[in-house]
């Protein structure tokens, strides 16, 4: 199961936590408790120009001297702290959480045309598979991933998200099967710009596990969810597809339907299943990725999972019930359903 | 003082209540285990080859065969064959031939991979009510694209993609020359690959014109005696493959006997009436993989680069690394044979000891191949003891684009799996050149019942997906994740890169 919700502010406005929190609180039906998570983009200005690294530790007498000697190998801490979090009744602070603010000195990363992400990366796989007990969980700049095991409504309230604003967010509120509910297990994923909250299972995943770690990145997290983000970093940064090309090889179109396209959109669709084969997911899912720019929310080829968008002025909502967007917004000015595999984007201006 | 003569092999007996003297198993059998003594059938067990040609024929089921009806004393190494072998070397001093695929008896991989299937937490998905999409493109694969968008905002694909071939199943069909099997058997295999939507090698032997109506599903294959080969052949094929070796012997080239060489083989492979056709054991134009490189070169430029190329390697131990240097060259395919692959003759040593199984084979390839960032630069064909749609689902989940079998379309054409072919006396009309043996081969229904193996296969194929919640091929290449290795070793296990059940 697993319910998602997300919204962008295309003008750019940003907006407090507090809505979602609600929203997503109202999907309780589609989770079990032990797992939900917000990203929200926007939420550093201060540090706009820094990669803000959120880890979880297991405890900070061991693992948090390793992981900043690391840290300060490969460039500067501007500032660092630990994320205020208040404990629930249902929710005690298991995982220490905490966030850096790092700026990689691009003279250590020679060999490539972005070396600011090649090195964080690096970084996030790194400590995420040789320091036990830290869990780099989030690394984009400018924003900021809250999560933990526990219901959205303590979640958010165990990180006051309400004080948090961003012009986009995004929600999970988990059920899980794959792994048990830990912290690292709540979805949103993030690697870099990157954010994916996913309701679904992946049944290519192997296949998409071995394409994606023949380019360097390793799995890490025991879930199908992260492959994802995965696979969107190196379509859309390393390869430069689009949002709708990255999305089209990630979830396309039937055989049957691109045999009958005019010959050039054929052409197209062809490379795009012959290359990126690898690339395709399948099984039941309905998926939002996030960067930046905007959002893209999109389903399997068959729709077995579902996904609803609407539209109030500048902000543009996907979720998996209509009931959790009027939950934010009651009166919208247009809600649709998106077809299997059509990609819902919404950008920002 | 000879040694005398060894236990005989079957027993053929006749329930003379039941038979009603037609003479059908006297017609039928090639090899004069029946004949006439008077007004009497009698039966000769020792010419038997257990074709089971005489039973399928007999109208009355009155025929029965016994498989070593007197057998050895039982020894765990001593066994029947191991002193059998060696009755037969002391007596001709040779190297022994032998038919069909590796005989020993080590257990098959594939047998020993379990499949997965959905349940609650992904819905599988029905065939019969849902798209299940097989097609199967072979060929190189661009490893990114690059888009322009228009001025009016539209995507412009900028990748140019080399040619690849199309197929409705992941199931081909591997080479056998006309010469190793007769005019009728290759045209059934054409028409029935035809049909399937699928393709079929050629096998050293050119192409005879009566294959030219299914030239499109052909590929032509080069190997090291370039038998049949000319641009004109070249140019007929849907691609071309070049043969360096076999899974059923693998280093070793091939022998086509001159009584097989009839006027239709000798115009065929452009050689001489009656002259033995000799295929070397290496090419002589290529003793190292740039050698190689530049003969897959040649056949583009001899073909303007319209055709993809394919290299057949035999899976031998470092087969990995092989299919590494062949990416690296234009080839367009990898094809991997494995060590039990058929053949028509090869000695039984090297049939039965050399190489190693092709589940290993491609996972091995295929890991390599990932490793060093160029598994979209070819395409992986597997080969070699597929024989049925489980053992292809798993090929693929290993991480194979599509498979060739060779023997099972023989056994949907009638073949027994004696493993006599090398003999040239196949009661079947498959591996002979014999006119009265080849005319009991009906190419249209064989043909048939070839289309109707590969479609039934494809379907199973399409029912295990869908169990498994895939609905492209795509999403199960590769897939290892939905393997499960039961009684397979720890080292095993890690060659295939599966888990071990309850895992």
């Amino acid at each position: 199961m697993c319910g998602i919700i997300s919204v962008v502010d295309r003008a750019g406005n940003r907006m407090d936590g507090s809505k979602i929190k609600h929203a997503l609180s109202l999907m309780d039906e589609r989770g079990s408790g032990e797992g939900a998570g917000y990203a929200a983009y926007g939420v550093y200005p201060e540090y706009a120009d820094c990669y803000a690294l959120h880890i979880f530790f297991d405890n900070i007498v061991e693992t948090k001297g390793v992981v900043e000697a690391l840290l300060r190998t490969w460039g500067t801490v501007v500032h660092d702290e630990e994320i205020p979090t208040y404990e629930q009744p249902n929710l005690k602070k298991i995982h220490t959480p905490w966030r850096y603010f790092f700026k990689p000195d691009v003279a250590l990363m020679s060999g490539t045309s972005s070396p600011e992400e090649d090195i964080v990366t690096y970084l996030v796989m790194k400590v995420n598979t040789t320091v036990p007990g830290a869990l780099i969980y989030s690394s984009g700049k400018n924003i900021g991933v809250f999560k933990a095991a526990g219901w959205p409504e303590d979640v958010a309230d165990f990180y006051r998200i309400q004080d948090y604003e961003g012009y986009i967010w995004l929600a999970h509120n988990r059920y899980p099967t794959n792994t048990k509910g830990w912290w690292g297990g709540a979805h949103p994923f993030n690697l870099l710009d990157w954010s994916v909250i996913h309701n679904g299972e992946i049944t290519s995943y192997g296949t998409n596990r071995r394409y994606i770690e023949s380019f360097g990145y390793k799995c890490t997290m025991f879930t199908d969810t992260e492959v994802v983000a995965y696979l969107v970093d190196l379509l859309a940064r390393k390869h430069g597809l689009d949002e709708e090309m990255a999305v089209r090889a990630l979830a396309p179109p039937f055989w049957d339907e691109i045999d009958v396209m005019p010959e050039k959109e054929a052409t197209l669709n062809r490379a795009i299943r012959l290359t990126y084969g690898s690339a395709m997911m399948n099984g039941p899912f309905a998926i939002v990725v996030a960067n930046h720019d905007g959002i893209v929310g999109f389903t399997d080829r068959i729709k077995l999972r579902p996904l609803i968008a609407a539209e109030k002025g500048d902000r543009l909502y996907i979720s998996s019930e209509e009931a959790a967007i009027r939950r934010m917004e009651p009166e919208l000015d247009r809600v649709w359903m998106p077809r299997a595999g059509e990609p819902v984007i919404g950008r920002v201006y | 003082m000879a040694n005398g003569s060894v236990p005989l092999r079957y027993r053929i007996s006749i329930d003379r209540d039941r038979c009603m003297e037609c003479g059908r198993c006297v017609e039928n059998c090639p090899y004069g285990t029946f004949r006439w003594e008077g007004d009497r059938i009698v039966v000769d067990s020792r010419n038997c080859t257990a074709c089971h040609r005489c039973i399928a024929m007999c109208p009355r089921d009155a025929i029965t065969l016994t498989e070593h009806p007197c057998d050895y004393r039982t020894h765990p190494v001593w066994t029947r064959d191991a002193r059998e072998s060696i009755y037969n070397q002391a007596k001709t001093g040779k190297i022994i031939l032998a038919g069909m695929g590796n005989a020993s008896p080590l257990p098959p991989i594939f047998d020993r991979l379990l499949l997965d299937a959905c349940q609650v937490t992904n819905p599988s998905i029905d065939p019969l009510r849902e798209p299940m999409e097989l097609r199967t493109y072979i060929g190189k694969k661009p490893s990114r694209l690059s888009f322009k968008r228009g001025e009016g905002g539209e995507v412009e694909l900028q990748t140019e993609l080399s040619p690849n071939l199309k197929l409705d199943t992941p199931i081909m069909i591997g080479h056998m020359s006309y010469g190793a099997i007769s005019l009728n058997a290759q045209l059934a295999l054409a028409k029935g690959a035809h049909e399937a939507g699928t393709f079929l090698g050629t096998g050293e032997g050119g192409m005879h014109p009566a294959i030219f109506p299914y030239q499109e599903n052909m590929i032509v294959q080069v190997a090291s005696g370039r038998f049949g080969v000319d641009v004109d052949y070249l140019n007929r094929g849907a691609a071309i493959e070049i043969k360096i070796g076999q899974g059923a012997k693998p280093g070793i080239g091939g022998h086509l006997p001159g009584e097989k060489v009839c006027a239709d083989v000798s115009c065929t492979r452009m050689i001489p009436l009656g002259s033995d056709a000799i295929s070397p054991a290496p090419h002589h134009d290529i003793y190292s993989i740039e050698d190689l490189a530049q003969l897959v070169r040649s056949l583009k430029e001899a073909t303007e680069w319209k055709k993809p190329v394919f290299v057949k390697i035999a899976a031998v131990h470092n087969v990995a690394a092989i299919a590494a240097g062949i990416a690296r060259s234009s080839a367009d395919a990898v094809v991997v044979d494995g060590f039990r692959g058929g053949t028509g003759a090869a000695p039984k040593v090297f049939r039965d000891h050399v190489g190693i199984p092709i589940e290993a084979a491609v996972s091995a390839v295929d890991q390599k191949l990932r490793a060093q960032g160029v598994r979209n630069e070819i395409s992986v064909i597997a080969s070699g003891g597929i024989t049925n749609a489980a053992d292809v689902t798993k090929t693929i989940a290993l991480g194979a684009d599509a498979v060739y079998i060779g023997t099972a379309a023989l056994v949907a054409m009638g073949c027994r799996v004696c493993g006599n072919c090398y003999r040239g006396l196949c009661p079947w009309g498959i591996a002979t050149q014999r006119p009265d043996l080849v005319a009991r081969l009906n190419p249209e229904v064989q043909a048939e019942h070839v289309a109707n193996l590969i479609h039934a296969w494809t379907m199973e194929v399409s029912e295990l997906m869908g169990a498994a919640g895939i609905n492209a091929i795509e999403s199960l290449r590769g897939n290892r994740d939905r393997l499960r290795g039961y009684m397979l070793d720890e080292g095993m296990l890690k060659v295939l890169d599966v888990k071990p059940v309850g895992a």
